[in-house]
């Protein structure tokens, strides 16, 4: 068998895929993040208790209502959505005038609320979400076991990804959002709600991070824990990708993911920080991302 | 982000423990306990909150008020990080004239917390955290070890797979001192059971994805997959080891350090079959399940783990020798719960034995397929009991200073 440095490469090529079905994962979030910042101009340090909350949405829709996965799928992005238009109209709104900093403490300070809510009512173990029966089992690659529900993870944020960047960059209403985002006086003196737009913009991007933890709960365990541990890493992929690049935080999410995967094959201890490390360098290189515009 | 959220949680524990030195001016009659764990992190079910319920029902069965005891409970939260936990506990013997610190899981931090004990002369009672160091080369007069250590899990679960047939292992480690510790006395335990080691991987604490570490133990053929972590780390490897098809292929998972919270989080279906070793467990006899009973009342309708139970029994013991000896000074307290035969309600007779160490009997548990569970919490069927005398290290091999 052929080896790359001590490693077979049957082997290597399945550690690839494990690497691109986390990626999957941090390119959903990132993308709501960029979306976010991209259009708001707000950090949203929310987004990965608005992940975790999507995830027991999911739970609580199937073990109090008996509603399985598929219309989870659809109910928890859009009751999380209603609840970010909610925080952005309540909230958010009366901060767009005030430095960064602002709308960054208030959505981390809500991040540890949720967090503390559901942590004292849930506990910290978690709950088990079941896999859906039409994915249990594994596809047998050869080289590795497959599970039929990450292969599905892998393509269903694929389809969210680049319809979401079709969207915003290739038609009339992303348009109109990149121009408000721009100029916002102009684009209301042609008539368009600005603020309105904004808000739902918000909305979707609370979404996206709710379908990405209806996608997680049957992998992870449904914790409150589990967007903390996810939201820095996503942060980092989102700053080497170019803070508000929509394109390139669905890249760099993919990108990284195939990366930290090798790590954890090589030197697994340094799995946790290899982003990071690579954050530092691309900051160094190019401090705009590797994919963002100087402001 | 992490270092926002702990200046803000250490914040709240300075603002807790300023009204805490407040009261402690007082009255210098106080026995004051500090239960130290992780009140909010992977560790919070098993320990945490319940530990401190655990504390105030040891209190109240000591009846210490009918005594004209007083006695005080604090609580902090370590968050896993030894710096943390040391600082607490700084200022919980300086500041807050803390006598007594319980509980303390992650055996980083106990390390660190024994440190700082032994040099202020006042007493460490130890359950949730699990390396057997600290009845080894880190023993010393101030610190009781009660509950469990990594050499008896790795003697229970370790040595029973091994003559069950599973004799050649892959170890899924948690990259700090408890991983290491119940690794390195896991093999010890398989190697001389005549098995082998095949391959180990170490993976950062906590981790949330285990996908790669798995393909790497399902490559590597080995029988049984050891998982020398603890918490929701086992949770989600065996969790997602089930999504891997690693037990339909043939390989076994070994949860070293399982918790009663942990199968309870995973539910039966995914985690019946696994064999883990524990020294408590609520539905033993009708002790342990009255105590069950009123910790659960208390706590949610939560059972309590072992690390519950021997909150509950140290404390119990504590007391016991702080009237004994008339004394709170540590290190005498210490040496009389060494000279008094302990006995409690959820682990029997026993001793603690000069090393620190406590011994009691131990279980090896099975996980109940679903259909032999009659609900939430029924769990565990007992396959063994290991005696006292053989569950934990013997004493001589330890290395501990004070056993001459």
């Amino acid at each position: 068998m052929t080896e790359i440095f001590g490693i077979p490469t049957q082997a290597l090529a399945g550690q690839l895929l494990i690497g691109l079905i986390n990626g999957a994962f941090y390119a959903m979030l990132s993308l709501g993040l960029a979306v976010i910042f991209g259009l708001l101009n707000i950090i949203n340090f929310t987004h990965g208790a608005q992940y975790m909350m999507g995830a027991f949405a999911a739970w609580l829709l199937l073990s109090k209502l008996g509603i399985g996965y598929w219309w989870s799928l659809l109910i928890a992005p859009v009751a999380l959505g209603a609840f970010g238009v909610l925080i952005e109209r309540t909230m958010l709104s009366r901060l767009y005038k005030l430095d960064h900093l602002y709308g960054l403490l208030l959505t981390f300070g809500l991040a540890l609320v949720l967090q503390g809510l559901f942590q004292n009512e849930y506990g910290s173990s978690g709950q088990p979400y079941r896999l859906p029966q039409e994915f249990a089992g594994a596809f047998d690659l050869g080289f590795m076991m497959l599970p039929r529900y990450r292969a599905w993870v892998v393509v269903a944020s694929l389809i969210v990804c680049l319809t979401t960047w079709y969207v915003i960059e290739r038609t009339k209403l992303g348009s109109y959002l990149r121009a408000a985002t721009e100029n916002p006086t102009v684009v209301q003196a042609f008539g368009v709600n600005v603020p309105r737009m904004i808000t739902l913009t918000y909305g979707f991007g609370v979404g996206l991070a709710a379908l990405a933890g209806v996608m997680a709960a049957p992998i992870y365990q449904v914790s409150p824990q589990m967007g903390a541990n996810l939201i820095i890493v996503v942060f980092a992929v989102v700053v080497i990708g170019g803070m508000g690049s929509i394109g390139g935080a669905i890249l760099t999410g993919f990108g990284l993911g195939v990366i930290e995967g090798l790590t954890k094959v090589f030197y697994p201890e340094a799995s946790n920080t290899v982003i990071f490390v690579i954050m530092v360098i691309v900051l160094l290189i190019r401090p705009a991302g590797l994919f963002g515009k100087e402001r | 982000m992490n270092s926002l959220k702990r200046s803000i949680v250490s914040l709240a524990i300075g603002a807790a423990l300023a009204a805490g030195a407040a009261q402690a001016q007082i009255s210098d009659g106080v026995i004051k306990i500090g239960v130290l764990n992780d009140m909010s992190g992977t560790y919070a079910d098993l320990a945490g909150p319940g530990s401190v319920v655990a504390a105030r029902m040891a209190v109240e069965d000591f009846r210490a008020a009918a005594k004209g005891m007083k006695v005080e409970i604090l609580s902090g939260d370590h968050q896993n990080k030894p710096d943390v936990g040391s600082n607490i506990a700084r200022q919980w013997y300086d500041v807050d004239k803390v006598d007594v610190i319980v509980d303390v899981p992650t055996s980083s931090v106990v390390l660190a917390v024994n440190e700082v004990t032994r040099q202020k002369g006042k007493a460490l009672l130890v359950s949730t955290g699990a390396t057997s160091d600290l009845s080894g080369k880190a023993c010393n007069a101030s610190s009781v070890h009660w509950t469990y250590d990594t050499w008896m899990l790795a003697n229970g679960t370790g040595s029973a797979i091994v003559k069950t047939g599973g004799d050649s292992w892959f170890f899924l480690t948690a990259d700090y001192a408890f991983g290491h510790a119940l690794e390195r006395d896991t093999e010890a335990v398989v190697l001389k059971n005549g098995g082998k080691v095949v391959g180990k991987v170490r993976h950062p604490f906590p981790s949330s994805d285990f996908s790669s570490f798995l393909l790497q133990a399902q490559a590597s053929k080995a029988k049984v997959i050891g998982l020398a972590n603890a918490g929701a780390d086992t949770i989600n490897a065996i969790k997602q080891g089930a999504e891997f098809g690693i037990v339909k292929g043939g390989q076994q998972f070994a949860g070293l350090l399982v918790f009663l919270t942990d199968v309870h989080a995973l539910g039966l279906n995914t985690a019946q079959g696994l064999l883990l070793t524990e020294s408590f467990y609520w539905d033993l006899n009708d002790q342990t399940r009255a105590f069950a009973r009123r910790f659960g009342a208390l706590h949610k309708g939560a059972m309590p783990t072992m690390a519950h139970a021997g909150v509950y029994a140290s404390v119990l013991h504590y007391l016991k020798a702080v009237e004994a000896s008339k004394t709170d000074d540590g290190v005498k307290v210490v040496a009389k719960m060494k000279e008094l035969p302990t006995d409690d309600p959820l682990f029997g007779k026993g001793v603690v034995r000069q090393d620190g160490r406590k011994i009691h009997q131990v279980y090896l548990f099975e996980v109940k397929k679903p259909s032999e569970s009659k609900g939430a919490w029924d769990y565990y069927k007992v396959r063994a009991t290991i005696p006292a005398e053989q569950a934990f290290r013997p004493m001589a091999d330890g290395g501990c200073p004070l056993v001459k």
